[in-house]
């Protein structure tokens, strides 16, 4: 909502400077997004309203004119290249020296006197742009014919302009009276309300119309006068002013004061051409199924049992509290007119305007709930507006049909209910205080005379909100009006006191926060990808496993990128690898991502399930001065998990498996004690290709950490250093090449004397057999208790030699 | 010439020849040449015996005294010749320590982590504990039992992606607005007091621009107990904001509106930028704010039944990715869910 400060005024005296204006405003909750100044910049001496007297040809030049301006017993000649304008408008006109903007450049500069072909130009007369209130520079602004001529600009056209953003909790202050209040009560000042004064003549206007509401649970109260013999024309420049610079557009004087006084009070009106309705009997209703009707916007609206209409004897005219009709409008051959003030009901405003697609001005006060004991005042004022301005008289009286009324509901509280909230130490005459500026009637009461209850003994205050504030209702609104008021920073603060809830630790999201440390530790960068996905993206991939049927599906996507929830975090960082390789240039990707993917289940929220999945591809060394570039294979993906499963105290075991997106023979499941937890392999070419990713080897790995948690974590011991030596040797084995290294290392392993082992060489070539590969390990033999002697190592050698003789047919390498 | 002399002599020759040897390898000649089992005062020694008594004792002792002079100007000269090898090696083993080093792969965490562990971590050093919740949600949690019923004005406040239900469901079913729904289901489960934060992802309904993304993230914060006030809510914030942006901050509250706390309120806090006298990252208000926050509404009380005689409480939420943006100077929102590695490299 914009506000105009000098319409502000004519509520409230306002001394403070607008800065400051806006902080207070701000700080007490009706925030100030943003303050315009208009004419700011203008020089009250320099920029004043001028007149053209005479508009002659340029001497030189076909395009330019010299128009002379008076600005009131001063003539001066400017050279003008503008076509808009003629003698006898009024116009802005800027003497040398004045401040301006640029009409070219857009940037401000201090006006020069200057010869243009030939002709001195004695200042310039200006468009909006020039006067930094608009981008038009097409043109002259002309003026009203009403612009007092020498006047200075600032004077009569200056003002400025607060944007407020508002909260829903306070459709009071969608209105320049709401925001007076406020001003009022923060700065200590009185309101002064308008006038509703007015005369009325002739015949009642009971006998000039009618009014029946048929659904008084969607419409409490129906307010209605009538003027007649009004003259349809523009409304004063004052008001078009008012309403231009709070952003509506000014049509006709009788329109124009609907919507003045709905800026002013917060409460939206009606005006119909009372001639155009039939009967002149307003019948208030719900509409008919498949009951459809015209609203101003010339389009056709289909309409349900939902929507409340407004109706003649002839059919619909408005619909209630959105829009109104094009048959019963308000047009230049208005004569008689009838002004609509009434309350409807918030919710069914709601749903007819989000189900339309309609907000209008009306709506949005209206569905915020708006008091029902608004429509009176505001008719009042816009009659009286109407006499004034449009030349019409009034029908005695005003029809208020008010089925809705209900009693003021006063709350009542202690100063220590609202200090328990506060933390403060207020008494009651303060919190009192602060109410009465803010509206609030405000009695004190004894409470508990000290034979019921000893205790509530004291003085308590019963408060009634002044009937604009739909908003207090609890002991907690009223801490809140006096803390604002107060102001927040004035209130005592202090640390937090009381217990430390017991603790209750959360080991699954500790396990996934150790997942994403340890991941980083072995080199790999965290992305965070979007939760939702596309089917195009879910069908570049193979089903995953756990869905059964359809993932979810967003009900309201902004695109078709967003249409389903994942399932799975391939998708996000398959498409992240492609983004970073085709448009961010990068040649190494080792990224994971630690989130939930999103199972559907029958009648419940969906199962969150927390996964960790990485890519890795490019170089796991880069080139160096010193070396060149190694690829990421297979085994660097390997040995990232197994740092994993280390760091989470758990061995995995790894069997080869098969994966719809993953190359076959290039794939392993990860186990812990026997449970699958996980997969991990080369990315089929085909999948990279419909993710438009490269087709160099990638590898990815996906890692169900619910799966993981469910394991048990060998707690870690400390095991004692060894005290006796190790003897290390080297032992080669040939195998036939389909062999596991496994199956060879368990062979190795299976003397409890062998403490380690290690693969360091493997060949296959002319030095062993066709179909052979020699495998090379260096062994580590130790016992707790002893030094082995070589008798002891040489039985255990030739033990694990016949052993893969017998088990692998394999041969000592020679 | 006696045995004597030609003791005397052997000893200046080998002096001499000691003096003028400058390579540790070639020593071992030389004690070979005047040491050694054959060498010319070992023989000396060996030729004693033909010697007559007295000169035997005499010349005897002579050549002990060289043999001893001998070795420990071996000794001595070894060392030389080692210090001054030792030199010449570190002087040949000089590098050009200006070429680039061999670093390390090194992994990082996605900023709004880092940011969502440095806030959770404040709250928990003051007690706090970190729980999670759902991200897909029930329109009860999200928005019933926070005191904002259907056709509420204030719904208007989230703009909701929801959910297609799998099944013919009647519980509108969304993708959580906030982390505000964590405060219903912790306070279903628990009795007070309470004292949790709540980090995790949040979605809405939302074009996305340079200040507005449709995915982020977001922490709230609940405390409940017998005796919990605004002036405590204020005192909380505050130390959160000294924690996150140093000791030296002053925090602002201004009046504000959530349907789930009354009073409500919007911490802002000086601009760090500048000190509070205005610039760019402040639009030149001299304040930032940081977060939403208030005393929770007695309705949410007794949507979980506590008490709101017994009980109050405050409950505030704030934006991991503004804090980040604030504290690195990122003016796209958008940067955080593209996963430009360019960006992500940078923290």
């Amino acid at each position: 909502m914009k506000i105009s400060l000098n319409w502000l005024k004519e509520y409230v005296d306002i001394t403070l400077p607008v800065d400051e204006l806006a902080h207070r405003l701000s700080m007490s909750g009706t925030e100030v997004g943003g303050v315009t100044h208009i004419g700011g910049m203008w020089d009250r001496d320099k920029v004043l309203v001028g007149q053209i007297v005479r508009l002659d040809q340029h001497p030189n030049a076909d395009r330019l004119r010299l128009a002379t301006i008076d600005i009131g017993g001063e003539q001066n000649t400017v050279v003008c290249g503008a076509w808009n304008i003629a003698e006898g408008d009024k116009v802005p006109y800027a003497r040398v020296g004045a401040r301006l903007i640029d009409g070219h450049s857009g940037e401000p500069a201090v006006l020069k006197s200057a010869k243009i072909r030939g002709v001195t130009s004695e200042g310039m007369i200006c468009s909006e742009k020039e006067l930094g209130i608009g981008e038009d520079h097409t043109g002259i602004m002309v003026l009203p014919e009403d612009a007092p001529v020498g006047a200075s600009l600032l004077d009569y056209m200056g003002d400025v302009i607060l944007d407020l953003d508002l909260t829903p909790n306070r459709p009071d202050c969608l209105a320049v009276l709401g925001i007076a209040r406020e001003v009022a009560a923060i700065t200590g000042r009185q309101v002064r309300e308008p006038s509703l004064a007015y005369s009325e003549s002739g015949e009642s206007v009971s006998d000039l119309a009618s009014v029946e509401i048929l659904d008084p649970d969607l419409c409490p109260r129906y307010c209605a006068s009538v003027v007649t013999g009004v003259k349809i024309g523009l409304s004063p420049r004052w008001m078009q002013q008012r309403l231009m610079a709070l952003g509506m557009r000014p049509i006709n004087n009788v329109v124009d004061i609907t919507n003045y006084v709905m800026l002013e009070y917060g409460q939206p009106l009606h005006a119909f051409d009372y001639d155009r309705l039939v009967d002149h009997h307003i019948i208030v209703r719900r509409a008919r199924p498949g009951e459809k009707m015209t609203t101003l916007d010339g389009l056709e609206r289909d309409l349900t049992e939902e929507n409340l209409l407004i109706c003649d004897g002839g059919g619909s005219v408005a619909l209630a509290g959105v829009m109104g009709g094009l048959d019963s409008e308000v047009t230049e051959s208005t004569v008689n007119v009838l002004i609509e003030s009434a309350n409807f009901n918030n919710i069914s405003i709601r749903r007819t305007s989000a189900r339309l697609h309609l907000r209008s001005e009306a709506s949005l006060r209206f569905d915020k709930g708006l008091s029902p004991e608004l429509p009176m005042y505001a008719l009042k004022r816009a009659t009286q507006l109407m006499v004034e301005l449009c030349g019409g008289s009034v029908a005695q009286g005003v029809i208020d049909i008010y089925t809705g009324k209900t009693e003021p509901a006063s709350i009542h509280f202690s100063a220590a209910q609202v200090n328990r909230i506060l933390g403060a130490d207020m008494g009651l005459g303060e919190i009192e205080g602060v109410l009465k500026a803010l509206g609030f009637e405000c009695t004190e009461v004894r409470k508990g005379t000290g034979v019921e209850d000893p205790r509530s003994v004291g003085a308590e205050l019963s408060v009634t909100p002044p009937y604009w504030r739909t908003d207090v209702r609890i002991v907690e609104d009223i801490a809140e009006e006096v803390a604002r008021i107060v102001g927040y920073d004035n209130l005592p603060m202090s640390p937090l006191s009381g217990s430390v809830p017991r603790y209750e630790p959360d080991l699954e999201r500790e396990l996934r926060e150790k997942v994403r440390n340890l991941l980083v530790d072995a080199g790999l960068q965290e992305v965070l990808t979007y939760s939702w996905t596309s089917l195009v993206n879910l069908g570049k991939l193979s089903r995953p496993e756990g869905l059964s049927g359809q993932p979810l599906k967003v009900f309201n996507p902004m695109s078709l990128e967003q249409e389903y929830l994942r399932t799975t975090l391939r998708a996000g960082l398959l498409s992240t690898l492609a983004l970073n390789e085709r448009h961010y240039g990068a040649s190494s990707v080792n990224i994971f991502e630690v989130g939930s993917v999103f199972m559907p289940t029958e009648g419940d929220l969906p199962r969150e399930q927390m996964m960790a999945a990485g890519i890795m591809t490019g170089d796991v060394l880069t080139k160096s001065w010193d070396r060149s570039a190694t690829a990421v294979d297979f085994y660097d993906v390997k040995g990232v998990i197994d740092a994993l499963m280390d760091g989470l105290g758990m061995v995995p075991d790894y069997s080869p498996v098969e994966d719809g997106d993953l190359l076959a023979g290039r794939t392993a499941a990860i186990s812990i004690t026997g449970s699958r937890i996980g997969v991990f392999g080369e990315v089929h070419p085909q999948v990279l290709e419909r993710f438009d990713a490269s087709s160099r080897p990638v590898y990815l790995f996906e890692i169900d950490l619910a799966a993981v948690f469910a394991q048990q974590r060998t707690p870690n011991r400390y095991q004692s250093i060894p005290r006796f030596p190790d003897v290390v040797e080297d032992l080669a084995v040939v195998v036939d090449t389909s062999t596991q290294a496994q199956m060879v290392m368990e062979i190795i392993m299976r003397s409890p004397i062998v403490s380690s082992a290690t693969l360091f060489d493997i060949y296959e070539g002319p030095q062993v057999p066709p179909g052979k590969k020699s495998l090379a390990y260096s062994i580590t033999y130790r016992a707790p208790d002893r030094t082995l002697t070589g008798e002891e190592v040489a039985s255990i050698r030739s033990r694990i030699i016949s052993q893969l003789e017998r088990e692998l047919g394999g041969t000592l390498r020679s | 010439m006696t045995q004597d002399t030609s003791v005397d002599e052997i000893q200046s020759q080998a002096l001499g020849a000691l003096g003028a040897i400058d390579d540790i390898r070639k020593l071992d000649e030389w004690r070979v040449a005047y040491l050694g089992r054959s060498g010319r005062l070992t023989s000396v020694l060996r030729g004693l015996g033909a010697l007559p008594p007295e000169a035997r004792r005499e010349v005897g002792q002579r050549a002990n005294m060289v043999k001893s002079v001998l070795e420990k100007a071996l000794e001595e000269k070894e060392e030389v010749l080692r210090q001054a090898e030792l030199q010449r090696s570190i002087e040949g083993g000089k590098l050009d320590i200006t070429l680039p080093g061999r670093r390390p792969n090194r992994g990082r965490l996605h900023p709004t982590t880092q940011v969502v562990r440095e806030i959770c971590d404040a709250f928990v050093a003051m007690g706090f504990q970190i729980v999670e919740g759902p991200e897909v949600e029930w329109d009860y949690y999200n928005f019933e039992a926070l005191n904002i019923p259907k056709d509420h004005p204030a719904r208007d406040m989230w703009d909701t992606i929801w959910i297609d239900p799998p099944s013919e469901s009647e519980k509108p079913m969304l993708l959580r607005t906030h982390t505000s729904p964590m405060q219903i289901r912790v306070m279903e489960k628990t009795q007070p007091p309470v004292r949790v934060v709540v980090p995790g992802k949040v979605y809405r309904y939302e074009a996305t621009d340079a200040t507005h993304e449709s995915q982020f993230y977001q922490v709230e914060g609940l405390a409940v107990d017998t005796n919990i006030t605004f002036a405590e809510l204020k005192g909380t914030l505050y130390e959160f904001a000294r924690r996150i942006f140093g000791t030296e901050r002053k925090v602002r509250f201004r009046c504000d509106y959530f349907p789930f706390v009354e009073p409500g309120v919007e911490m802002a806090i000086d601009c760090f930028a500048c000190g509070g006298r205005g610039c760019r990252i402040c639009s030149n208000s001299g304040w930032i704010e940081i977060m939403g926050a208030g005393m929770v509404h007695p309705e949410v009380l007794r949507h979980v039944n506590y008490d709101p005689e017994i009980y109050t409480g405050f409950a505030f939420g704030l934006g991991p990715e503004r804090i980040a943006m604030l504290k690195y100077g990122i003016d796209d929102i958008r940067l955080f869910y593209s996963n430009d590695l360019r960006f992500l490299y940078q923290f």
